[in-house]
């Protein structure tokens, strides 16, 4: 069908270049969205590895990671419920920092992220190279809420933000694509949300 | 179906794509909720806790989509959603104010593959305001099946008129935490770990839905009580005006 719904008009709206089809603006809300119970750990206790398809598996605990050159992200997410949220920021290091020292192999081509809760999201290696995806401990300045993914998760803000893991533990590289946690659930290998590439099929 | 968040399978539940559906009956159980009962044309039939997408679309091509959890048991001909009306909710406001019978909606689903019950494992489900709508589908289904021993429930809101249909979950044998009101001998309080300690069943999956402040609330409980949180499935409520 896809015609109109009788009597629809929508709230008042102007053209926003920042939102994808379908997305509409939260405001300062940010709301949490997650699949199980939410996991506490202390900083001391987090480390991130980058295995798999790699020439050097490497890991790094909290205070490793934080004498990276650190990296921020300023700009627009987009979470698959359909709300955006404009204007945001996070800090921490780009994925091109770890992924610079673990050296891919020429055949690494897709990445499976995981977290400590045992959550995964799978993402093609393009994805999260080329100063497209971070790991972060603050946002917008502050050090990242527990429920948000702290003390540290991941972003890939340019797909739909479930492909953006909370409590990041490890990327593994692989050559070939595996479905994730949402992926195994109806979602998009991909996510793109200027497509609407919100489920399997889209 | 998925044991738990990494396994590699992907699982049996059912999926639909889009569908027009046909509004068939339209209740307003209290102010601020609204029930619609659909036909969906060559529906693909859910699993309790499964959710469906309802996309409206204006003249210029604007469209607004929601997702809802499915309020009905899979042997229901309708499928029926039970929507919490938000004062400014662009999508709840039309559904309860502008939407007659005999409108036609489109609407996708079913969806989801992790917050599902399939009726054939002991279950207890945990809801919060509108987040006991999947576990009213659980209950009927449990009904419908005639397995309602499968299944333990435990609902909390302010209120009565907070939370869908509180008589038919009560029926099905749910605590009823609410915590405005007194209600029967319980009084006004919200919902506590001894209420919830007693539903707990060991090797049983526990889903908890509502609010991010109640899930985290009732999931956090549940842990402290000893329940796995490999065996806890939090599905948490976001805005869906």
């Amino acid at each position: 069908m896809a015609g109109p719904t009788r009597g629809f008009l929508g709230r008042a709206r102007k053209a926003d270049l920042r939102l994808p089809p379908g997305q509409y603006d939260i405001g300062p809300d940010f709301p949490v969205l997650t699949a199980e119970v939410t996991p506490r750990i202390a900083p001391d206790r987090w480390s991130i590895a980058v295995d798999g398809l790699v020439a050097t598996p490497t890991a790094w605990t909290w205070d490793e990671a934080h004498r990276l050159p650190a990296s921020v992200y300023e700009g627009d997410i987009h979470c698959v419920t359909t709300w955006s949220k404009l204007g945001t920021s996070f800090g921490g290091v780009s994925v091109d920092t770890l992924l610079d020292a673990a050296g891919p192999m020429p055949q690494a081509s897709f990445v499976m992220a995981r977290s400590s809760t045992g959550y995964t999201t799978n993402l093609p290696l393009a994805d999260v190279i080329g100063g497209k995806a971070w790991i972060v401990w603050t946002h917008e300045g502050h050090p990242l809420p527990t429920d948000h993914g702290g003390p540290v998760r991941m972003i890939v803000p340019h797909l739909y933000f479930w492909k953006s893991a909370k409590w990041i533990s490890r990327l593994t590289l692989l050559d070939h694509d595996e479905p994730g946690f949402w992926e195994r659930n109806g979602y998009h290998d991909r996510g793109d949300p200027w497509l609407q590439q919100r489920y399997q099929g889209d | 179906m998925t044991d738990t968040l990494s396994d590699t399978a992907r699982p049996a539940a059912p999926s639909g794509g889009w569908r027009s559906a046909r509004v068939e009956e339209v209740a307003h159980p209290t102010p601020r909720s609204v029930v619609l009962r659909l036909d969906v044309h060559d529906r693909i039939d859910h699993l309790p806790g499964q959710h469906y997408v309802v996309r409206l679309t204006a003249d210029d091509g604007y469209t607004a989509s929601r997702s809802y959890s499915v309020a009905s048991a899979p042997s229901d001909p309708l499928v029926e959603l039970w929507i919490e009306r938000l004062d400014d909710g662009e999508v709840s406001t039309f559904l309860a104010d502008v939407v007659e019978p005999g409108d036609a909606l489109e609407v996708r689903g079913p969806i989801g593959g992790w917050f599902v019950w399939d009726g054939t494992t002991p279950a207890v489900g945990v809801g919060g305001g509108s987040g006991a709508v999947p576990l009213l589908a659980m209950a009927r289904h449990a009904v419908a099946i005639d397995r309602p021993d499968l299944l333990r429930l435990a609902v909390a809101a302010r209120t009565l008129a907070d939370l869908p249909f509180p008589d038919e979950l009560a029926a099905a044998g749910a605590v009823v935490a609410l915590s405005r009101d007194r209600r029967g001998g319980r009084p006004a309080g919200r919902l506590t770990s001894a209420e919830l300690g007693a539903l707990v069943t060991p090797g049983a999956i526990t889903y908890v839905c509502g609010s991010a402040a109640f899930a985290e609330f009732a999931s956090q409980l549940l842990v402290e009580l000893g329940c796995p949180s490999a065996d806890v499935r939090v599905e948490r409520f976001g805005p869906s005006g």
